[in-house]
């Protein structure tokens, strides 16, 4: 097998550029795989993060070749011999180290999202719900906060003025999870049309086709809620008689 | 260089240490009996190891088998570690598991659901009865997602990476607080508190395959050591049976208990289920003897018996190596767990959805189409921080543990899904015991500057040195020892080899040297874990020498049954004057009313599926 020749940004708030590192290729490797060899052989210091080197804790967020993906989930063997492969810090977010970022923003949105609020429970100390009521829900759960939906939204990438007044896609997705479940009795429509920024959005689906979950984050979830926020026949007891109702 | 004198500092009543299940809800528990509390993890908020957890939470709720109660739950999980289980710990564990799933629940976490609309429980090695409240296969992500929702919603202060390196304590022995550096700026920080939860779990860093992430490193336990604290246990380590093999980048990722759970079987090169082969004398009463049985078991529990897939974790892991070593192992040194020929596609991407992209994505391996290639991999600490079994109060005043850091409710090896259950029930417990003895303490807080200082020099060091190793590559030499000398099958002559390499080991750590400067820097993160690492490791092996016998995570090929004398005692370790010393302690005496549970019949009868739980028939559903 040739060598593999990385191009790795290094640097801090500060500035820096990409630095070229070349290793042995080893059979079955991902991406995170290499870049912890270079910090192993090459480059003690290189910042980076990740936790479980499975595509499940959403920690090791990178550009790669531009693209937003999770380094532990990218395989060696999907570029061509030879290719040099670019991998960048997420650029929506400020840089701390290397490929560090600053994901702050994300953590600051989430204090904003009004708790999960409960019906009260059946008199025989259950809650009762139907598997296929709570499929839709279960969709967002999987969300493993990796931010690359919130990477490649050009609402605030490049748009660092706009973080004050929208959400984006992962808390969009948040905001669908507990609007959706079948046992949450709280009204979060105002907020999101006020506050949380949904109009900005304008469906351009970029966001789903990074997601590494798999979910259909503007259909499922942006677009249903686009829609409850403009419908006109907005009534807080209806709301709360429909999301009931829902079931069955 | 910045000096040891410069830090911020914040008082709590309470701080915990760790933010995945234990440590979140722990703080959650503390915050709403009214102290301050404060929450401190090494990684984001969210990506602690319990987010990794798949299969599910063991409680016995009885949703689909209406016949479980704690009483089996009891007796399962005592079973299972071989009797060396703190009773109590296994008592309160079994009652309070169902509280606590509902109580997540109610919190926002959304479970799979029986027909009746209740949580869905699935079958689980060494559960008696299906027992596990699941997500698919993300049972973690569903638990820390919600907690840590919880704890955001109620305002509790979190330093995200944010890494503790020593605890401090009064002149009279109790801890005070800690001290800890920033990850992003390399400046340190000292915590004043009255009452410290380490909640920091395992150490499976140790090893070179394993399913744990770079945070296991055994902080926690070597804080506790360290602050004059008892570990207890240290010698049982449990191999998971089923870890990838292949290919060597993915080398020892998880494979969940719920493929076997759900229908998969263990069969060798020759194609022969040999797990029949492996049943032990406990088991024997109420393990399938044929293949037609254990195929049966999953839709009638009623008159057949339970598959030998499904034994205990320390069952199957020494049979998988059984297997390899008499040359009957799959091409890569594994054997094969086969899924796809017993389950329709539909199924298995339903039930199981992140084992097939895991497979599809590293391996590229078809579950629904081909066998997995498996092995055992390093998995969890049974061992730990010896705590109280109803306060989780450590042998230091003012220092509480629970978690995977504990010991206790799982004697010499856990059942899957006991983990998940443990970080609640006992978090909580630690929670509240931490604020009730914080409340007690009233409100001056203070620390000794010298401690503080010390600490932070320590940490410096590695900068100062001219030369000096990476600890990349003393991190490297610790795994490949404990791989070779403390791993799965253990002899007298190797550990003592082992004990002398750590020493080695340790010599050679004192010198470690680090490049660049204090912000965001691994590579000086690592040279500060390894001091950990290498006291966990001492621990272990020397616990493990002392241990002449085999009991759950614990097989001495020189002494391969269990020893009635050891089935008496438990191995604490503590430093006595800088030396680490291991002694026997008597088991604490089980009533004989919980000992009779343990003793009933194997094989009930009258079981009643109410409603199908997760495993179909061959067809699929
Ligand atoms: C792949 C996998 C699957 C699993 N599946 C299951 C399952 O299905 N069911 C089950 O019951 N169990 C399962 N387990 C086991 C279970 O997930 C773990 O035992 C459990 O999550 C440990 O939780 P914890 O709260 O004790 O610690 P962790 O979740 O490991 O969290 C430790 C916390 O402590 C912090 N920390 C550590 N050291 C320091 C320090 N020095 N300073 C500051 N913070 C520190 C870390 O940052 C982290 O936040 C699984 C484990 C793995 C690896
Ligand atoms: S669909 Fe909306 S949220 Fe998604 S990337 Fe486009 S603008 Fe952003
Ligand atoms: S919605 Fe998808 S892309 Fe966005 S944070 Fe969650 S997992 Fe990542
Ligand atoms: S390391 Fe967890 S998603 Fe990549």
């Amino acid at each position: 097998m040739a060598d593999v020749k990385m191009h790795l940004w290094r640097g801090d708030a500060g500035g820096g550029e990409f630095r070229e590192y070349r290793l042995p290729a080893q059979e079955g490797e991902v991406v995170l795989d290499v870049v912890h060899r270079i910090q192993a052989t090459q480059a003690n210091d290189l910042a980076v993060r990740w936790n479980c080197k499975a595509g499940k804790c959403g920690s090791c967020s990178a550009e790669i070749n531009g693209k937003p993906r999770l380094m532990c989930m990218t395989r060696m063997d999907t570029f061509t011999e030879g290719e040099t492969i670019t991998v960048a810090p997420m650029r929506t977010f400020p840089i701390i180290r290397d490929l560090v970022t600053d994901v702050s923003f994300n953590f600051e949105m989430a204090k904003r999202v009004p708790p999960f609020k409960p019906r009260p429970r059946e008199a025989d100390g259950t809650h009762r719900m139907a598997q296929r009521d709570v499929d839709r829900p279960q969709e967002f759960h999987k969300c493993i906060e990796c931010f690359l939906c919130q990477d490649v939204c050009h609402v605030i990438r490049d748009h660092e003025e706009n973080k004050k007044h929208y959400a984006g896609p992962r808390m969009f997705v948040r905001y669908a999870s507990l609007e959706m479940n079948p046992l949450d009795t709280d009204d979060r429509r105002e907020l999101l049309k006020n506050e949380m920024g949904i109009g900005f959005c304008n469906i351009t689906k970029c966001c789903t086709e990074v997601c590494p979950e798999h979910i259909k984050i503007t259909d499922n979830a942006i677009i249903p809620l686009k829609e409850r926020v403009v419908d006109r026949s907005y009534d807080p007891a209806a709301w709360i008689g429909r999301k009931i109702l829902r079931r069955g | 260089m910045a000096k040891a004198n410069e830090y911020e500092t914040h008082d709590f009543d309470v701080l915990v240490i760790g933010a995945g299940g234990a440590g979140l809800r722990a703080a959650i528990e503390a915050h709403a009996l009214g102290v301050r509390t404060g929450i401190v993890c090494k990684s984001l908020l969210g990506k602690a190891h319990t987010v990794m957890a798949e299969g599910g939470i063991a409680a016995a709720m009885g949703n689909v088998y209406p016949e479980d109660n704690w009483k089996v739950h009891f007796r399962d999980t005592m079973r299972g570690g071989k009797m060396l289980n703190n009773w109590r710990m296994a008592q309160l564990h079994a009652q309070e598991a169902p509280d606590r799933v509902a109580e997540l629940e109610e919190w926002g976490a959304l479970f799979d659901r029986t027909p009746d609309g209740r949580i869905l429980q699935r079958d689980f090695g060494g559960h008696r009865y299906a027992r596990l409240a699941h997500v698919g296969d993300r049972t973690g992500l569903e638990m820390i997602r919600t907690l840590q929702q919880r704890a955001v919603a109620q305002n509790i202060d979190v330093f995200m990476e944010c890494a503790i390196r020593s605890l401090l304590t009064a002149d009279d022995g109790r801890v005070c607080g800690a001290v800890g550096y920033w990850r992003e700026s390399g400046r340190f920080v000292v915590f004043r508190a009255h009452a410290v939860v380490l909640a920091t779990g395992g150490l499976g860093k140790a090893f070179r395959f394993t399913t744990n992430s770079w945070e296991s490193t055994g902080n926690g336990q070597a804080l506790a050591l360290q602050a004059g604290a008892d570990l207890m246990d240290m010698e049982f380590l449990q191999f998971h049976p089923t870890g990838m093999v292949w290919p060597p980048s993915v080398r020892g990722l998880l494979v969940t208990e719920g493929v076997r759970g759900d229908g998969g079987t263990l069969k060798n090169s020759e194609g022969r289920r040999f797990m029949f082969d492996y049943v032990p004398e406990m088991f024997r009463a109420e393990t399938a003897d044929t293949e037609e049985e254990a195929d049966r078991w999953y839709t009638d529990k009623v008159n057949a018996r339970r598959t030998p897939d499904l034994l205990p974790r320390d069952e199957v892991a020494r049979a998988i190596n059984s297997e390899v070593k008499a040359g009957r192992g799959s091409p890569h040194g594994g054997v094969y767990l086969d899924i796809a020929s017993r389950r329709s596609e539909e199924y298995i991407r339903r039930r199981l959805p992140s084992m097939y992209h895991q497979f599809k994505e590293l391996a590229g391996v078809d579950i629904t189409k081909e066998p997995m290639e498996v092995g055992p991999t390093c998995h969890y600490m049974m061992g730990g921080i010896r705590v109280d079994p109803d306060s989780e109060a450590t042998t230091v005043a003012g220092l509480y543990a629970a978690g995977e850091a504990a010991a206790g409710l799982h004697g010499s090896n856990r059942l899957g899904g006991n983990s998940l259950s443990d970080l609640i029930v006992f978090g909580r417990r630690a929670g509240m015991a931490a604020a009730e003895y914080a409340k007690a303490r009233g409100e001056e807080l203070s620390v000794n500057s010298t401690q503080v200082e010390a600490a932070i020099e320590d940490s410096l060091a590695p900068f100062s040195r001219e030369e000096g190793e990476s600890p990349y590559d003393l991190q490297h030499d610790l795994q490949d020892t404990m791989q070779s000398l403390v791993g799965i099958i253990r002899t007298e002559s190797e550990l003592v080899e082992a004990i002398d390499k750590i020493e080695q080991l340790k010599e050679r750590a004192s010198k470690v040297r680090v490049e660049g400067h204090r912000q965001f820097n691994p590579g000086w993160h690592l040279a500060m874990d390894l001091q950990s690492l290498l006291t966990v490791s001492e621990c272990l092996a020397r616990s493990a020498l002392a241990r002449k016998e085999s009991r759950g995570g614990h097989t001495r090929q020189d002494y391969p049954k269990p020893d009635p004398q050891f089935a008496k005692i438990n191995h604490v370790t503590r430093l006595v004057n800088g030396e680490l010393q291991v002694v026997a302690e008597p088991l604490p005496e089980i009533p004989a009313d919980l000992e009779e549970l343990i003793e009933e019949p194997a094989v009930p009868t009258g079981i009643q599926a109410i409603s199908q739980s997760g495993p179909a028939p061959k067809e699929g559903n």
